[in-house]
């Protein structure tokens, strides 16, 4: 049976240990209820359903809900994940009905969206979840049968005894097996015998969304619902001073008008408590119409904050105190308080054997810095959160990435213990980091607590590209020492940013270089950042591979042979410890993305660059081809390799690195939120340019690496190396190298 | 506030609202129909793409008073059955990711092809250029349409 580590190590409610010569011992402390749905409407005609743990219940027709736990941003977990399920139950995909499940700790664990993990780390427990009941399903057979249960098999939801011919349907046995003692020990399939894995299955809510169902949190109505929008500073650097909202009373629809506390000064803040807006105005009135007239209509002064000092739990680490300095900040500022941070004394992350001798001795130097600005994430669905709060419970329907967090926190602020306090997962209209940072969550709640009445808040466009949590401003400067025999002896890496360094310093091409040095900074700033698409990845992997580009072109070499000569070198006799990638799979990734760009044989009038990163337990590798025309890149074909393990959905892991690829492109050629006296010079899309159909590759092809690894991330791992291969095809197609972004060819 | 008459879907809806309000939040707010998306306010980014007459038009720009005796058509009314050939096209290449400008996506789409129906890749550039999907599924888009073009 295949070995399968456990990555459940924070409440599981499944232990498992791994034994020798098969099987799985399992140790249960989970419930057997199923929670009700939130689509129970949409039940099939099943006269009666057996419930057999959290993720699964029969019905007696042989239909399978599966609960999916995580919650759907666009990653099609709400697909893949009940696909693993199914996969262990061996039952067929089209008898699987998927609803969501609702924040339930005590069933789920992390039900997150965030870091690519939804998947590496459901793994385990959804296989076993489907695993467990195809087991007591075979046994409620062998009693029924009187026939030993390892001679009762299955296929495609039916049971089979071969000796006597008897079969039967799941359904037909589903009531006795639910009755059946939670197996010990399960066996789980072999990863050859896998056919829902690694099969193609259409998203499970398509339907829905190409005819416009109710899906997304702002589509949430109840009776008696308000409406509620948010005035938030204007600028970074400015809290509230007054509010005259006089006129806003008396304007047709509007409910009342107040001031929100988001977090209260000495409020325990946890990592996904970011706010700097701690105060804001709140407008709640009958239609969204009605509201954003009054918002458009009230008067508020504001004034500058001084500087403070605040407490964050970063996520799985130790309390660290935060200095939010005071000013009203600029961007021709940021560029060169980065430049004069990275000059002063650095914190020294990494050092490898004698990185000065290196560069004291080498025959060439070639340094490089690269820059790149605050981005906004720009979910197409606006912030927004429907909240019924009571004096008993709180009732909370949204797109919300950390929603176990998030709990906590509204638990806190709004007097109420974590057990009233209830969040349905609504399919998130994008999230990319953004929505795990929750202040408006914890906005809608106060609201509806302060009205006494179910409200949905909603952000306006410019509330949030306004709003903060940002992705860093970076710097980063490259050096390599290169000797006379165009050998790389030496790197250095002066990483940081606004506020936060991009650096990671166990990341190739550490490893791979005899005397290395990774250096770090930061410049505090009271603009509010979050995790972005790959946060710091996004940004370090485009420096690396950029001037890995320029390092292979100045000692002559091809750059991807340059890149696996050095991965070889990680790989036979790594430098130094605690290197954090597989040189293997590195260059497995590059190897294939070679072979199928056909690499070598670039088409005619047209340019060629490639970049490799990995991040999220994930490599990948891409060829981009350009055409410049009129000063305009045009990007013919995008190839690309992933190693992720084990893939789920096949063409929903291809639509979702098609998008990392065009996101990364779009990001890479117009990304940029730039500031000006504490106010974003952005706020809505005729200023913020993002990537549109006619400026999407014309061609991209993904390739997977076929192993038999467990599964890791692939939300976040094809973004990073776009960047990195854009800069490098333009370089090729205009002899010019582009160190800032976004990339500017004028 | 004023009354209204307004022809959506193929049905008769009266409503007392604010002439100015716009289209989309009669929409979404007076009449239950939120399959029209809300994304930017200033038809910036298509995700409140509905048919006016057949054309399509932006939702959160257009005042209600002024859509007079014009057919409103949103995403809930393109097909009875959700079969027209450009949602069907989109669950054959499974375009979405997050979905949530999709909608948008699909009447631009349908209008282009009711327009033209067997347009070049730069006619669908230019039709699609104001839909903009953050997911970036655009190379599913663009398959997806001339799928239906096909069918249509």
């Amino acid at each position: 049976m295949p070995s399968v580590k456990t990555s459940f190590n924070r409440r599981s409610f499944l232990k498992t240990t791994a034994i020798a010569g098969g099987g799985m011992m399992l140790n249960f402390c989970w419930f057997t209820a199923c929670e009700s749905s939130s689509d129970k409407d949409a039940a099939p005609p099943a006269k009666a359903w057996f419930d057999f743990n959290g993720y699964l219940k029969i019905g007696d027709n042989g239909q399978v809900t599966i609960m999916s736990p995580n919650p759907e941003g666009g990653q099609n977990v709400k697909t893949s994940m009940p696909m693993i399920v199914a996969e262990e139950l061996d039952v067929d995909w089209k008898d699987v009905i998927v609803e969501q499940a609702p924040l339930n700790t005590e069933l789920y664990s992390r039900q997150f969206i965030g870091g690519s993990q939804a998947i590496r780390h459901g793994w385990n427990g959804l296989r076993m979840a489907g695993a467990t009941a195809r087991q007591m399903l075979r046994e409620a057979a062998a009693q029924t049968w009187q026939v030993p249960v390892v001679e009762v098999t299955t296929r495609a939801g039916v049971l089979h005894h071969q000796a006597s011919g008897q079969s039967t349907s799941y359904g037909e046995m589903a009531a006795a097996a639910a009755k059946l003692p939670i197996p010990e020990e399960v066996q789980m399939k072999e990863v050859k015998a896998f056919n829902i894995i690694g099969s193609s299955q259409k998203n499970v809510d398509g339907k829905k969304i190409v005819t416009g169902q109710p899906l997304f949190g702002i589509d949430t109505r109840q009776e008696g619902m308000l409406i509620a929008m948010i005035v938030h500073p204007p600028a970074f650097g400015v809290k509230l001073k007054s509010v005259d909202d006089t006129a806003v009373r008396a304007m047709p629809g509007i409910q009342d008008v107040f001031t929100v506390k988001v977090l209260e000064d000495d409020f325990e803040r946890q990592h996904f408590d970011t706010c700097t807006f701690l105060e804001v105005v709140a407008i709640v009135g009958n239609t969204t119409w009605e509201v954003m007239n009054a918002k458009k209509a009230i008067t508020i002064e504001w004034e500058p904050f001084a500087a403070y000092t605040e407490e964050r739990t970063p996520y799985g680490s130790e309390k660290q105190t935060f200095t939010i300095p005071a000013g009203l900040e600029n961007s021709a500022d940021h560029l060169a308080r980065m430049v004069e941070s990275a000059a002063l004394p650095r914190q020294v992350v990494r050092k490898d054997g004698d990185p000065e001798a290196a560069f004291k001795n080498a025959a060439k130097i070639i340094e490089r810095t690269y820059t790149a600005p605050f981005l906004a994430h720009n979910c197409m669905e606006p912030m927004n959160f429907f909240a019924h709060v009571t004096a008993e419970k709180a009732e909370l329907i949204g797109p919300l990435q950390k929603a176990e967090l998030t709990e906590k926190t509204l638990s806190a602020r709004l007097g109420l213990p974590v057990e009233a306090i209830n969040i349905q997962l609504a399919r998130l209209g994008g999230g990319y980091g953004r929505r795990s940072y929750a202040h408006w969550v914890v906005e809608a709640a106060l609201i509806s607590q302060k009205m006494n009445a179910p409200v949905k808040l909603i952000y306006t466009r410019e509330d949030d590209m306004t709003g903060g949590i940002y992705r860093p401003a970076y710097q980063a400067t490259y050096r390599a020492a290169i000797d006379a025999d165009n050998n790389l002896t030496g790197l250095h890496i002066n990483a940081g940013g606004i506020p936060e360094s991009p650096l990671y310093a166990n990341r190739f091409p550490a490893g791979a270089v005899d005397n290395y040095l990774a250096e770090s900074w930061i410049v505090n700033s009271n603009i509010t950042i979050g995790s972005f698409r790959a946060p710091r990845s996004n940004f370090i992997a485009c420096a690396e591979q950029s001037f890995l580009d320029e390092v292979a072109e100045a000692v002559g070499t091809d750059p991807i042979d340059f890149r696996l000569a050095l991965l070889q070198r990680a790989k036979d006799k790594p430098v130094g410890e605690n290197n954090d990638y597989d040189a293997e799979r590195y260059a497995g990734v590059l190897e294939l993305v070679r072979d199928q760009s056909d690499w070598g044989n670039t088409p005619a009038n047209t340019h060629r660059g490639v970049a490799a990163y990995y991040c999220h337990n994930s490599y990948s590798a891409q060829v981009l081809e350009v055409k410049v025309e009129d000063n305009k890149p045009i990007v013919e074909r995008v190839s690309c390799a992933i190693d992720c393990g084990i893939v789920i959905n096949l063409d929903a892991a291809i639509n979702l690195s098609e998008g990392a690829i065009v996101d990364g492109i779009g990001n890479a050629l117009y990304g940029e939120l730039t500031f000006k006296d504490g106010v974003p010079e952005k706020n809505n899309f005729h200023q913020y340019r993002m990537i549109r159909m006619s400026e999407a590759p014309k061609k991209i092809a993904i390739h997977f690496v076929q192993n038999d690894i467990d599964p890791t991330g692939l939300g976040e791992p094809a973004f990073p190396p776009v960047f990195g291969a854009l800069a490098n095809a333009m370089y090729q197609a205009t002899g010019k190298r582009l160190y800032d972004q976004p990339f500017n060819l004028d | 506030m004023a009354n209204f008459n307004l022809k959506i879907n193929g049905k008769n809806h009266q409503l007392d609202v604010d002439p100015a309000t716009p289209v989309l939040w009669v929409l979404r707010d007076h009449l239950h129909l939120v399959g029209t998306k809300y994304g930017c306010g200033i038809a910036q980014c298509g995700a409140c793409t509905i048919h006016l007459d057949g054309v399509a038009m932006r939702s959160c720009i257009i005042p209600v008073s002024a859509v007079r005796d014009q057919a409103i058509t949103t995403i809930e009314g393109l097909s009875e059955q959700g079969d027209h050939p450009v949602q069907q096209a989109w669950l054959e290449h499974d375009v979405p990711q997050c979905g949530y400008c999709q909608a948008g996506q699909i009447m631009s789409a349908a209008a282009l092809l009711s327009d033209n129906t067997k347009p070049s890749d730069e006619d669908i550039d230019m039709a699609m250029h104001g839909n903009i999907c953050r997911c970036g599924t655009y190379t599913r888009i663009k398959a997806a349409i001339k799928t239906a073009a096909k069918v249509g």
